[in-house]
């Protein structure tokens, strides 16, 4: 179990770090890097390879951005078992929908009840 | 008293910049994206893991408890103001964790509320979110219907 915290930490580490040298070295902005990210992943996953970093890794691979593609890749592979060609459109928010429906409900309650801070 | 013109072009002015402004700091930045976002995971890990153990989910519930609660987090740390802080020191450590889409959809519709509920909360919620959205779920689209016709 702590050696699984360590992989989380180690590979999700360098996961962002590997952002972070896009950030340094190139002229991308993180909304670009984000985008590169999840298309990355949803890549990665659709030839098999980003599975086995989250079987090595856990949270080390599903938290980073690369994991949001990955399991938008993974739930239209299941949709497309379970139903054909409809689950090339359905499977992938549907497996994406809590952390979406999430960050849209605390955002905007957020954005409610707190005042913008002074940058 | 005459103007000084300075006799440049965008191209040249930029390379001028690059000559001119210090070379950041690799060795650091790269430390403390990655301390930060391996922690940022690690928090997920053990979240995950109170999904799995206390509260009885299989593994992929367990894993959008996490997501969810991290969201969570972000948002009210960016209500607070906290999280800009961290996104300061962590740079891709805070911003490519599910951290950094929360914190992307919370700080432009916080920042932009004055503009209304619709036009301010409700769009700039996705100023950033929405390009993300469209690129991530249309390679899915392309995947699932190749997986689909060729490969399934």
């Amino acid at each position: 179990m702590i050696l699984m915290y360590l992989k989380a930490f180690l590979v999700g580490g360098a996961i962002c770090a590997a952002g972070e040298l896009l950030v340094l070295r190139t002229k991308l902005t993180p909304a670009r890097i984000l985008v590169g990210y999840i298309i990355a992943g949803v890549i990665l996953s659709a030839f098999g390879l980003y599975a086995p970093v989250v079987d090595f890794a856990g949270a080390g691979a599903t938290v980073p951005l690369t994991g949001f593609g990955h399991a938008l890749a993974q739930g239209v592979k299941h949709a497309v078992e379970e139903s054909g060609l409809i689950g090339a459109f359905t499977g992938g928010l549907s497996a994406t929908s809590g952390g979406i429906t999430a960050a849209i409900l605390f955002g905007t309650l957020i954005a409610f009840l707190f005042k913008p801070h002074a940058k | 008293m005459d103007k000084q013109r300075i006799h440049t072009n965008p191209q040249h002015y930029s390379w001028l910049t690059d000559q001119l402004s210090p070379p950041s700091p690799l060795g650091s930045g790269l430390f403390q994206a990655f301390w930060v976002g391996g922690l940022i995971c690690m928090l997920g890990q053990a979240i995950s893991d109170i999904g799995v153990h206390l509260l009885d989910l299989n593994a992929r519930d367990a894993s959008t408890f996490a997501s969810i609660s991290l969201i969570f987090l972000t948002a009210l740390l960016t209500g607070i103001g906290v999280f800009d802080k961290i996104g300061k020191y962590a740079g891709a450590g805070s911003f490519v964790p599910i951290t950094g889409f929360a914190n992307a959809m919370v700080s432009p519709a916080l920042e932009f509320r004055r503009e209304g509920l619709v036009l301010g909360v409700g769009a700039k919620l996705f100023t950033i979110a929405g390009p993300v959205l469209v690129y991530g779920v249309g390679a899915s689209v392309i995947y699932g219907l190749i997986y689909a016709l060729f490969i399934h």
